[in-house]
């Protein structure tokens, strides 16, 4: 059994993946979706690190993880809906209301 | 007789339920119903007053206090009433004439609109007056002496639609202020030094044994600042001649025979206190001296009848505070009394002959009224030849005996002496000149204009008073002494400390008394005679002549030296200038501070704002910065 | 423990505020009388307090419950000889301000609402004897009366009513941090933290840490009064607020400052009370002249008896810093009188606008014609306001002079000049507003005073004269509290109050 090393870099690949995608596209849902992937990531890094420490300590964290990213979803996708409906598109670039 | 004894307070009270009463009611009251009753509540006061002090005056009874209820206990002041020699007469004053000028109201504010309101304000004077002279304590004296400014605001502003009248009314009360300012701050002293407010635990038991001369003459110099104001002195008489904006008995009463005789009789109160002080005293008296000579001066080149009359009174006042001011305490509240009937009997007179001339004032435009007005003419002249002081009215004997306590002092005081003596000179002339140009001569009168003789209602006081005019000297007349032993109690302790001189002694040999009283007689008859020559039996020719040759003095005198003006440009004026300074400092440095505070906080989030782009991306690409920058600087501080 | 009298009294308000805002929205004519009607309930309770309270020193009508006992937080109320004073003038003014708001037309439901929400905080905040709820309470009569100004002032009233908020705020700020250290001063000395004023009067605090103390709570209560130079955001919330908004921040809230320093920072940091006396004396003569000052030049009458206000409550504060008997029963009681005059002349310049849509001073003149009932109450007022004696406001003030000139002797003379600018101001303004001819046609007819105004002013008038002749009805409640006050100075520092044998020479 190798130890979490592998686990790692494959989280921290995974998290480089979403931090940029999330950086780079314009699509609110392709943004989302890297967040998500940025969430996965991160509850391998607790599942590996747990296992590695021998306590059930961070596969718990995943499952706190896992409902924020459900509650997440939930409410994230319902606004990408309901702006997409309103502005037919789903550019964040043209959601620049907040500029100061 | 203990039971009205007890309830002195009446005296008080009366006045008092008569204006509370009139207020609410007077104005469903027909003419002359107001009148009346404000008359009748004071005339009872009176009777009141005349029925306690006969005890006191033939010695039946003591002085005595007597407590209302408490005020401010912890400055020892209370609404308690003294009744002794020197309040008792005071009363007697106030209400005696009092009630002859409410009486002489009646006809005189015929027909006016706020006929009622005016008796309210003249008895609510009234009250306010007695609060004054029957206190027992600083804090009610000053209740009364705060009050008595009050109705006086409120009667010389009384005709409000006039601006002159309502500016009047502010300028006194605001003058009167500036004397209060001191009072206050004599008061505040006195209860440093005694912890009490109260006279009989302060200036009337031993104040000498508590306080030093240099405090005493602090208290007293500040007293003297608290009277000059109440009593028009030098420095603060300004505002009594514009008083005469108020309706005529109100200038009898409260700017002739009352009021303006508080700060007299608060000197006389506290002699104690001025006695301990070695140069409170001779200040007191130089500036009556100065008030008495300035303010003469100044009436001989008015105009208007009411106006001479103003300045006489200043002058007067002057001569009352010589008097205090020379220890001759009796002789100065003696002077109170003669004046108060004389100089009440002149503005009467005044407002019988203004009423009689359909409102006019000013004596250039009267003459010949001896003929019109019978009886205004001989009361009047008894009232001239009593303040000219001609033997044997009333203010012979008072003048007299003030020239003589004067004199008596000796030293620095023979100056004052000679200055009061040219003063009784100056009185004479500028009386009777008045005299003459209203009287007599050929008329002068606005065309059309019929004067008549005005109602009994006005004449039956003026003929009251020019009784007492005429005879109440004789209650302190040399050989009677009536008024001084009756005061005695009062003011037989105190020795000044400054009066060393031999001369009291001297007084009492006849000689020397009976000189100095012939040579104040000779004055007036001087002076008399001088303004006689001079107004009515010189040539065409003299008269040219000297009106030519005293216009620039007369000039001088007419406009009063112009003092007001000066007090404009060197007080008012700068006062507003800094007031406005002070107006646009607080505008634009102190709230501009605050609002530049305010502004800075704004100008730094404007600053900050463009860091909010508003892209999403902006702020992800700076939260994973900050995520690395974190990263790298737990790493390189080797863990965390 | 006792009837829970002042729960009650807080509370009371706040179902009235419920009540009001529970009434059908479109019966207008409802709205007014019932919040008059339940304000009247607390002037009731008032009473019932006035009559039990007993002149003794010490708090009474105390009720303590915890709040949050790990931090020591209770519901600790109760009032003394100062509070009480206090609280019947609110009692009283509340009432008075809602029966001259029938001029509010937007929303009076809510107004009402907001102005009896303001009665509850005042009285919880003169009540309060535990740190946090007095905060609280502090914190909390800021909205309403935000709102107040915010919504129903005139034309500049967003930015007056964010002045005073953000002002008043910073100070409070500035407060919190000052009760929070205390709180952790009593922790680290016993081990438990507390947040209650009679515990915390335990605490014997370093000079050094008095200081920093003193000035924290001082600054926030000196915006409060509101004491040069902190006092620019008055005249604009006064201008700016409605009537019955002037009236109570007059009226009221100002004196949460003056009570505020003799509640706290005389009691809790008397070394400090002592060393900075001479400062807070300083700023307090320069509040009472510059104020007066400034206010002879105003052309806007509401601002006038605005900074007349700065110039009053510069006599307030200089009779608490005197730490004489006098010198603090006159003023605790000048803060009633400030209330009563102030309130009234508020009500007075509010009832002209009414009329006359203006409360600039040129647009007057000649009013005593027209109405000479209101140019009555107006002069009367006036003279309350200048101190003539017989009135309120020469009971305080004289009281103030002659208690500060025994510790603070310049400073009580220089106050005294005061006196006299009072007069000039008033004077002068009433001169220019009511006397002469009414040049102006529309200043020709103005309607005089209508039963329902006169009826507003009668109480004012009577208690002006009752405190004017016999004060002692207060004083009498007043003073154990005061001298507790100079006994716990006297305790804690050198400072020895002058004191007369009378008949001895002083020293």
């Amino acid at each position: 059994m190798a130890g979490p090393t592998p686990y790692m870099a494959l989280a921290f690949i995974l998290f480089v993946i979403g931090a940029t995608g999330l950086l780079t596209r314009r699509n609110a849902l392709i943004m989302f979706m890297s967040v998500e992937l940025m969430l996965n990531a991160v509850n391998l890094t607790f599942v590996a690190a747990g296992r590695a420490i021998g306590n059930f300590t961070g596969q718990i964290s995943v499952f706190f993880v896992l409902v924020v990213a459900a509650a997440e979803v939930v409410v994230g996708l319902a606004i990408i809906v309901a702006v997409f409906q309103k502005r037919n598109s789903a550019s964040v670039d043209e959601l620049s209301e907040m500029k100061g | 007789m203990d039971l009205l004894l007890d309830n002195l307070w009446l005296i008080i009270a009366l006045p008092l339920a008569g204006a509370i009463a009139l207020h609410f009611a007077g104005r469903f009251l027909p003419e002359p119903l107001p009148g009346l009753a404000a008359a009748g509540a004071i005339g009872l006061a009176f009777v009141i007053a005349v029925i306690a002090f006969v005890p006191l005056a033939t010695g039946d009874a003591e002085p005595r206090t007597l407590m209302l209820w408490e005020w401010m206990p912890g400055l020892g002041a209370a609404f308690e009433i003294r009744w002794d020699q020197l309040s008792a007469l005071m009363t007697l004053i106030i209400t005696g004439v009092g009630t002859l000028i409410h009486i002489y109201s009646v006809g005189y504010m015929h027909g006016d609109p706020r006929f009622s309101r005016f008796f309210t304000y003249l008895n609510l004077f009234a009250a306010s007056m007695l609060t004054l002279v029957l206190a027992s304590n600083f804090a009610m004296m000053f209740v009364g002496w705060e009050l008595v400014g009050l109705c006086s605001y409120l009667l010389i502003s009384f005709w409000f639609t006039r601006p002159s009248a309502a500016a009047a009314g502010k300028k006194a009360f605001v003058v009167n202020r500036i004397g209060d300012f001191a009072f206050i701050v004599g008061l505040m002293l006195i209860f440093s030094q005694f912890g009490s407010l109260s006279m009989s635990e302060t200036v009337l038991n031993h104040p000498g044994e508590v306080i030093s001369p240099s405090m005493a003459t602090a208290i007293a110099i500040l007293f003297l600042i608290g009277a000059a104001g109440k009593s028009a002195q030098i420095p603060l008489y300004v505002w009594l001649p514009d008083a005469m904006e108020g309706p005529t008995p109100v200038s009898a009463l409260i700017h002739a025979a009352t009021m303006v005789t508080a700060g007299v009789y608060l000197i006389a109160r506290n002699a104690a206190i001025f006695e301990l002080s070695p140069v409170a005293l001779p200040i007191v008296a130089t500036v009556g001296a100065a008030t008495a000579l300035v303010a003469a001066l100044i009436a001989i080149g008015q105009n208007d009848i009411k106006k001479v009359l103003a300045y006489s009174t200043v002058s007067q006042l002057g001569y009352m505070f010589l008097a205090v001011g020379s220890a001759g305490y009796v002789a100065g509240v003696f002077h109170l009394m003669t004046h108060a009937f004389f100089k009440a009997l002149l503005f009467l007179g005044a407002g019988s002959v203004i009423h009689g001339m359909h409102e006019e004032q000013d004596m250039r435009k009267m003459g010949g009224l001896r003929k019109a007005m019978p009886i205004t003419h001989a009361t009047m002249l008894v009232a001239t030849l009593a303040i000219a002081g001609i033997f044997p009215f009333a203010g012979f004997f008072s003048k007299d005996e003030i020239l003589a306590a004067v004199f008596a002092n000796g030293g620095y005081y023979f100056v004052l002496w000679g200055v009061g003596l040219f003063t009784a000179f100056l009185t004479a002339f500028y009386m009777t000149r008045q005299y003459i140009m209203v009287f007599w001569g050929t008329p002068r009168w606005v065309e059309g204009l019929k004067p008549h003789e005005s109602s009994l209602w006005m004449t039956l006081p003026l003929m009251v008073l020019a009784v007492l005019s005429a005879g109440a000297g004789f209650l302190n007349a040399p050989q009677l002494l009536t008024l001084e032993h009756y005061l005695d109690p009062v003011f037989e302790a105190l020795h000044p400390a400054h009066l060393e001189s031999e001369l009291p002694r001297l007084l009492g040999m006849d000689g020397l008394a009976l000189g100095l009283a012939l040579v104040s007689l000779a004055v007036a008859l001087t002076g008399i005679g001088t303004a006689l020559y001079v107004y009515a039996r010189s040539s065409e020719r003299f008269r040219e002549w000297f009106a030519n040759a005293t216009r620039r003095p007369m000039a001088a005198s007419e406009n009063a030296f112009w003092v007001d003006k000066f007090y404009g440009k060197t007080i008012v004026l700068p006062g507003k200038k800094l007031a406005q300074g002070m107006a646009s400092f607080d505008a634009s440095f102190v709230d501009g501070t605050v609002n530049n505070v305010a502004g800075a906080v704004k100008r730094i989030g404007m600053a900050l704002k463009p860091l909010q782009t508003g892209y999403v991306r902006s702020y992800g690409a700076g939260f994973v910065a900050g995520v690395i920058g974190l990263v790298i600087f737990f790493l390189t501080r080797g863990g965390v | 423990m006792d009837f829970p009298m002042l729960s009650l009294l807080i509370l009371v308000p706040v179902i009235a505020a419920a009540a009001v805002m529970l009434l059908p929205k479109e019966r207008t004519e409802l709205h007014l009388p019932v919040a008059l009607v339940l304000s009247l309930l607390p002037v009731g309770l008032g009473g019932v307090l006035f009559a039990r309270f007993e002149s003794v020193v010490g708090f009474q009508f105390v009720e303590q419950a915890p709040l949050i006992e790990r931090w020591g937080i209770s519901w600790h109320v109760g009032i003394d000889g100062v509070a009480l004073p206090l609280i019947l003038l609110t009692t009283i003014l509340i009432p008075i301000s809602i029966a001259a708001s029938t001029s509010i037309a937007k929303n009076a439901q809510l107004f009402l609402a907001m102005v009896l929400m303001l009665e509850a905080g005042l009285i919880g905040v003169f009540s309060a004897l535990d740190l946090i709820v007095f905060f609280v309470f502090f914190e909390a009569i800021l909205i309403p009366m935000y709102f107040i100004i915010g919504i129903w002032g005139s034309e500049n009233r967003i930015y007056a009513a964010i002045k005073f908020f953000l002002y008043t705020a910073f100070g409070s700020a500035l407060m919190l941090v000052g009760i929070i250290a205390l709180s952790v001063m009593q922790q680290n000395k016993t081990g438990v933290s507390s947040f209650d004023y009679t515990v915390l009067l335990g605490l014997e605090i370093s000079p050094a840490a008095q200081a920093w103390l003193f000035a924290v709570f001082g600054i926030a209560f000196a915006i409060k009064v509101p004491m040069f130079p902190f006092h620019t955001w008055l005249p604009d919330a006064h201008v700016q607020a409605p009537t019955a908004g002037s009236v109570l921040l007059a009226g009221v809230m100002l004196k949460l400052g003056t009570y505020g320093f003799l509640r706290f920072n005389l009691p809790l940091f008397p070394d400090a009370a002592v060393r900075f006396a001479p400062v807070v004396a300083t700023l307090a003569v320069i509040g009472i002249v510059y104020g007066a000052a400034v206010a002879i030049v105003q052309t806007d009458l509401k601002k006038l008896v605005a900074y007349s206000s700065v110039s009053h409550l510069g006599f307030i504060m200089l009779g608490i810093v005197a730490f004489t008997q006098n010198g603090l029963d006159g003023g605790v009681i000048q803060m009633v009188n400030h209330g009563l005059t102030t309130g009234a002349l508020f009500l007075l310049v509010g009832m002209l606008y009414e009329r006359r849509h203006t409360k600039l001073i040129a647009d007057f003149g000649g009013l005593q014609k027209a109405m000479p009932i209101f140019a009555g109450v107006f002069l009367f007022s006036t003279f309350a306001s200048i101190g003539l004696p017989g009135l309120n406001g020469f009971v305080g003030e004289f009281l103030v002079l002659i208690g500060s000139y025994a510790t603070l002797p310049g400073f009580a003379i220089v106050a005294t000049a005061g006196v006299v600018l009072a007069a000039v101001y008033l004077l002068w303004a009433y001169e220019r507003v009511f006397t002469g001819v009414a040049d102006k046609p529309e200043n020709q007819d103005v309607p005089d005073l209508n039963l329902r105004e006169t009826l507003i002013f009668v109480p004012i008038i009577a208690l002006i004269l009752l405190l004017g002749l016999y004060p002692k009805v207060l004083l009498n409640r007043i003073e154990p509290s005061t001298a507790g006050i100079i006994d716990r100075i006297e305790a804690t520092t050198d400072y020895v109050e002058p004191t007369f044998v009378i008949g001895e020479p002083s020293e």
